[in-house]
């Protein structure tokens, strides 16, 4: 089999990242495929340490750190900067947590998507606010512990549909991906890098310290939410065609996925089970729209 | 040439004449004629400029900050709950130490709903590293947008120009837009020596420990420090260009003065007036405009007062639970220094209007009291 991925490495060594983090091989990834032409945005993240204090970086690409809520402008007001130089083949790229897009950060990220500003955004969930010692976000999934959801009432609700607020703005590209394939998220980078006009990724990164997993399970983990569907990839051109760009043949049980995690190990078994319904539920929601 | 306009439009036309590249702006009253003659502007290819019309000040300011970080000259103008709303940004760009120039037209703070004059908006910006101006006619404005490119490029620091709601922005005023031929010679293109560049790859803005942190403030404060020959010295540049002076303070009948008003805004053109009838009554009254507030024109401002007997500080603000901010600034200049009588009113809040008759009253009033007073509340119907 020919390896799709590109060999070569844009991310340095002697990052801050946390043992098996799903936030740093989802950046080592993205870089890979964009090579030096590219420019970063950060947010207030996980990735505003793991690059490195001041005077060092891990990205090998320009990087400009921004306020938390500004992810998605600060890339536009870099991409207007770069353009006006005549410098348009430069992939500009924001880069931020599932706090910085879900919750503070949608404002600016709507705003960029609905003047389709030529950008490419990249949302690496891990699920809760894990820089600041995991707290819930609205991207954190129904029944996980976090410390602002502790198991005496652990979070209630569901997890914010990112993709189709993304879809409702009718943007370009728009797909999700996952740490634990990727090929399919090589592929997804290269093909959101050709398409001209505001690009969406949502990129699954298990964070094992939020998780209260092992960290020899990321990628294992990364594989199970797509096994189970909790997590689907598939990916959306121009708000309308969805393509399941993963299959998953034989669906496993939910269970399969809690059992390598700590935040869901106090759920009930009916609890569970109310779970794998609506996890069975919407992606019957989804298919219908694959059809 | 010579053209009849609105004090918004001279902000206009002031970014236009600066050739900004990226416009990144929201619209609120009283500020939006700007930003829609700036529209028309790139639009009709008049300025080549990017403009992002962004979905709230707070990205607004974020979207400057992304294209000044390219290397390129960046705008924007806002007023009263638009300004709050890009506090955060504003530190932002100032520690980036990116040289954003803003327009801010000075509205009341809500509630209860203002549109109309008031500084509240501007002066809570005060700590942000800002350097701000203080505008007080159409010509002013114009010429500031430029002056400020000029001082801010070269000292990284970013500015904003202030005047007052209606009074000034919605006002007709005869300007005299220099020729761009002029301006280009004065500012040429911005060129920094750090920038997002693919080619020379850095990281800006990273996590900093106490190792650093300490030393980008100090490098802050030596540049605003910096700003006041600077400041000057681009004044002297632009009369030269146009034969207008520029300066830090404008003090006005102050040589003699045993009373020195000290005034900013619009209000300082009202007391011009008003000084010029004290003095015809044979009152010796001056008074000191404070056009820039940071960096704070100390030295400036203790050579003009000092000689007077009273200063009256007239502040279109208030530090609730203190006083005004101006008279707070000059008592502050003074401490050390100088033993002045201070006298502090609070005048025209939420754009009521300010009189030569009001400006004259508190000059009297002054004149006759010997115990100074921090905080005088003119026209307040209870």
């Amino acid at each position: 089999m020919r390896l799709t991925i590109p060999e070569q490495e844009i991310m340095q060594p002697g990052h801050l990242a946390c043992q098996g983090c799903g936030g740093s091989l989802a950046m080592r990834y993205a870089l890979k495929v964009f090579g030096k032409d590219a420019i970063l945005t950060l947010p207030a993240c996980c990735w505003s340490v793991i690059d490195g204090p001041f005077p060092y970086t891990a990205v090998g690409v320009p990087l400009f750190h921004t306020a938390f809520e500004t992810a998605a402008i600060m890339a536009s007001g870099i991409k207007a900067g770069l353009d006006i130089q005549g410098k348009t083949s430069t992939n500009v790229i924001a880069w931020a947590g599932d706090g910085g897009t879900f919750d503070i950060g949608m404002a600016a990220l709507s705003g960029s998507a609905e003047r389709n500003d030529d950008i490419l955004y990249i949302c690496y969930d891990n699920e809760a606010y894990m820089n600041t010692g995991i707290q819930r976000s609205s991207a954190t999934p129904h029944g996980a512990w976090t410390t602002t959801t502790p198991v005496k009432h652990y979070k209630r609700g569901r997890k914010k549909n990112i993709v189709e607020i993304m879809v409702a703005h009718r943007v370009p590209y728009t797909a999700t991906a996952s740490v634990g394939y990727p090929e399919d998220f090589i592929k997804k980078l290269k093909k959101a890098k050709e398409t001209r006009g505001f690009k969406f990724l949502h990129v699954l990164a298990p964070c094992p310290t939020g998780w209260k997993s092992d960290p020899k399970y990321t990628v294992k983990l990364a594989k199970l939410a797509v096994q189970t569907n909790v997590f689907p990839i598939y990916e959306v051109e121009d708000g309308i065609r969805y393509r399941q760009t993963i299959r998953v043949k034989e669906r496993k049980p939910i269970t399969e996925y809690f059992k390598y995690q700590g935040r869901f190990k106090h759920l009930k078994e009916e609890e569970v089970e109310f779970i794998q319904k609506r996890v069975d539920e919407d992606y019957e929601i989804l298919l219908r729209k694959l059809s | 040439m010579k053209k009849t306009m609105l004090g918004n439009y001279a902000a206009s036309w002031g970014a236009q004449l600066s050739r900004v590249q990226v416009i990144s702006a929201y619209p609120i009253t009283p500020q939006t004629l700007i930003v829609e003659k700036l529209s028309e502007i790139v639009a009709d290819g008049k300025l080549d400029a990017k403009f992002i019309k962004v979905e709230s000040e707070h990205s607004a300011m974020s979207g400057c900050i992304g294209a000044s970080a390219t290397g390129v000259r960046a705008y924007t103008a806002t007023s009263a709950q638009g300004l709050a709303l890009m506090h955060e940004m504003l530190h932002w760009a100032a520690l980036a130490r990116l040289p954003i120039v803003m327009t801010n037209v000075n509205r009341a703070m809500a509630p209860g709903w203002s549109i109309w004059a008031d500084q509240n908006d501007s002066l809570s910006q005060r700590d942000t590293g800002w350097m701000q101006i203080y505008a007080s006619s159409s010509q002013d404005i114009l010429d500031s947008t430029i002056l400020a490119y000029k001082v801010s490029e070269k000292l990284l620091l970013p500015t904003f120009i202030t005047f007052d709601a209606f009074f000034l922005s919605h006002t007709l005023e005869v300007v005299d837009m220099p020729p761009i031929e002029d301006i280009d010679k004065f500012l040429p293109p911005y060129n920094p020596e750090y920038k997002l560049d693919v080619n020379d790859p850095r990281s800006f803005g990273a996590l900093t420990s106490e190792e650093h942190y300490y030393e980008f403030r100090y490098k802050m404060q030596k540049a605003m420090e910096d700003a006041i020959p600077v400041i000057k010295e681009a004044g002297r540049g632009y009369e030269k260009l146009t034969g207008r002076y520029y300066d830090l303070i404008h003090p006005y009948r102050c040589e003699d003065a045993d009373l020195v008003l000290v005034t900013s805004g619009t209000i300082a053109e009202t007391t011009n007036v008003a000084v010029d009838e004290l003095r015809k009554e044979g009152k010796k009254v001056g008074n000191l405009k404070i056009r820039i507030i940071r960096p704070y024109p100390k030295e400036d401002v203790l050579r003009i007062i000092q000689k007077c007997k009273k200063i009256a500080v007239i502040d279109r603000n208030i530090s609730c639970g203190y006083h005004g901010i101006f008279a707070q600034e000059l008592k502050s200049a003074l401490y050390n220094e100088k033993e002045i009588p201070v006298w502090g009113y609070i005048i025209g809040l939420g754009g009521r209007d300010v009189k030569i008759e009001d400006i004259k009253d508190i000059a009297d009033e002054t004149l006759k009291n010997d115990t100074p007073k921090d905080l005088i509340w003119k026209g307040v119907k209870l």
